[in-house]
């Protein structure tokens, strides 16, 4: 058993007492009536730029970002910077496309993507289809939330096997649980700010701080192999690992706003103008993450992973590990308790975006839809707040029980499945002309190639694409959604020809001018 | 009736359009010179463009 860090420990333990007490008096943070759908889990639409820019930043840097890219830094190198343009390629989309999401939910009330869908194309298994994507690839995702918590808990030297390790992650579960229950999407509003606050100050003192200890950035990246410090030349007939690395920049940040807690986080901001100046000003979150993924190399540069007071950590935690390692051997406990309690706030905050944006697409498009049509708004908002903790629930058991691996391979699997949303959601903002039942058939050839492909290359992100004598090594997620395009196009004539008379369009063209 | 902001396309947009092509073409930056503070290029010049994205889309939005 390792030392338990009491100094670190006990800030962690205050700082976490007041992400809790603020968790609960956000309810009655610009006061609405908690008991409708629109205000426990949509915050009321009423979040301007500023506080949209804290949510939405809470939303995609999350704690396992923080603690998965330091350690693919570390384990893998160079590859691990596909962060950077990843997030350089999602402002244009977020900026483009989303001000006029958020204009035609506005008009018709719309709080899920499939909401939009069911509106947009009037056809209630296509929505089903999206939201089943939305349910299915969140998940894993709030467990990955968990496992980041896991690793800075273990740290700080509570690491014990069984049930009785386990106590402090239960714990703070119980927390995320009840304030989002009580407080809907204020909560992770309110403490996004806070968690943001640290964040920053962790990620900036730590890279002026570090570098200087190891003697600046040209001993660091000195230290760094040959072969992790860039993309490996690809080979003939080959795009290698050029073709990889853009493909999962390109494929992740078509995924990302598609993802059911990116929107709910989109569709609180209080205009479309609030949506277009967070594009703006939303890649500072970028910078930061890039300065973060450094942190690996700041592991392989001080040996900290020969070190034997950190060798249990490494043995438990493998790679994931770096992160918290790096912060224990620069910085004094009461600074580790600042920084650990930043991770940890940072799980906390997407994963109850995460759990409220399920729970509304279950009540929207699941029960509503079809087992009771009649459902009151009240009723509507007890059965989210009941789905939000079974969600939890579910991905508590999960982090529990089940291996790591899992986790890890269920969100690869995760961006394959949401970015099959695309074709509908997106091209649907701007034209009709696809066919409803053609998007369908899209969808679910891409959601079989892209599992396919995921498993035949046992759970690794990228699939040798073979055509024509060359290879294309790229993540599945963006090949499988261009195949889910060209069946819906290849399918639309097929379709229309079919049936006399699509279904109903409820939008109008003037719904989405921003 | 269609007007090009009813359509949702701006020319402003091309300018979004040429930064995704330089961020997502790898061989530019994948080299070590020039270093900067110690920084390999490969390193430097993504946190940069962070930068100039993030630039572009101010541009983009006042403009428009």
């Amino acid at each position: 058993m390792e030392q338990i860090n009491w100094t670190a420990l006990t800030i962690f333990v205050l700082l976490f007492g007041f992400i809790t007490w603020l968790g609960f008096v956000s309810a009655r943070w610009r006061r609405g009536d908690l008991n409708t759908l629109h205000e426990w889990g949509l915050g009321g639409r009423r979040f301007g730029t500023v506080v949209a820019w804290f949510l939405i930043g809470g939303d995609i840097y999350t704690a396992y970002t923080f603690v998965a890219l330091p350690a693919l830094a570390y384990g893998q190198g160079a590859v691990a910077f596909f962060a950077v343009p990843y997030t350089i390629l999602i402002f244009p989309l977020l900026f483009v496309a989303f001000p006029r999401m958020w204009q035609v939910c506005h008009k018709h009330g719309y709080i899920t993507a499939a909401d939009f869908v069911r509106g947009r194309f009037g056809n209630r298994w296509l929505a089903l289809a999206i939201t089943l994507s939305g349910i299915v690839a969140t998940m894993p995702y709030i467990a990955l939330q968990l496992v980041g918590l896991q690793v800075v808990i273990g740290g700080m030297g509570i690491s014990g096997t069984g049930l009785s390790g386990d106590i402090p992650l239960i714990i703070a579960f119980v927390i995320l649980a009840a304030f989002t229950y009580s407080s809907g999407l204020r909560a992770p509003a309110a403490i996004a700010i806070v968690k943001d606050l640290l964040i920053y100050l962790t990620a900036f003192t730590a890279v002026i701080v570090i570098p200087i200890k190891l003697g600046g950035f040209a001993k660091i990246f000195a230290a760094v192999p040959a072969a992790k410090l860039l993309l490996a030349a690809p080979p003939a007939a080959s795009t290698g690992s050029y073709g990889a690395f853009a493909t999962l920049a390109l494929g992740s940040a078509l995924a990302l706003f598609l993802y059911p807690h990116s929107m709910t986080g989109i569709l609180s901001a209080s205009s479309a103008r609030a949506v277009r100046r967070n594009a703006a000003m939303l890649p500072l979150y970028s910078f930061m993450l890039g300065l973060l993924t450094l942190f690996g190399f700041f592991v392989i540069a001080a040996g900290i992973d020969k070190l034997p007071q950190f060798a249990a950590g490494f043995a438990q935690y493998k790679a994931t590990f770096a992160a918290p390692a790096i912060l224990l051997w620069a910085f004094p406990s009461w600074f580790v308790g600042i920084a650990f309690a930043a991770i940890g706030i940072g799980a906390l905050v997407p994963a109850a975006i995460m759990s409220i944006a399920s729970a509304n697409l279950y009540t929207r498009n699941i029960h509503r839809e079809f087992f009771n049509p009649a459902l009151s708004g009240r009723a509507e908002a007890q059965i989210a707040k009941w789905v939000s903790l079974i969600v939890k629930f579910g991905a508590l058991i999960f982090v529990l029980f089940l291996p790591l691996q899992y986790a890890i391979q269920l969100q690869l699997l995760g961006g394959i499945w949401i970015v099959q949303t695309f074709p509908a959601v997106i091209f649907g903002l701007y034209t009709r002309k696809l066919n409803d039942w053609a998007l369908l058939c899209g969808w679910t050839v891409g959601t079989v190639a892209g599992t396919w492909m995921a498993a035949v290359m046992n759970f690794s992100a990228t699939y040798p694409l073979a055509v024509g004598g060359w290879t294309f090594p790229g993540y599945a997620a963006f090949y499988t959604v261009i195949l889910n395009l060209l069946v819906a196009l290849v399918l639309t004539p097929v379709f229309n020809a079919m049936t006399a008379k699509p279904p109903v369009d409820e939008t109008a063209l003037a719904d989405y001018v921003v | 009736m269609e007007s090009p902001r009813n359509r949702g396309w701006s020319w402003w947009y091309l300018l979004l359009i040429a930064l995704c092509v330089v961020t997502l073409w790898v061989p530019l930056y994948n080299r070590v010179d020039p270093t900067f503070i110690g920084m390999p290029f490969f390193y430097w010049f993504q946190l940069l463009l962070v930068i100039v994205g993030a630039a572009v889309t101010a541009i983009v939005y006042f403009a428009e």
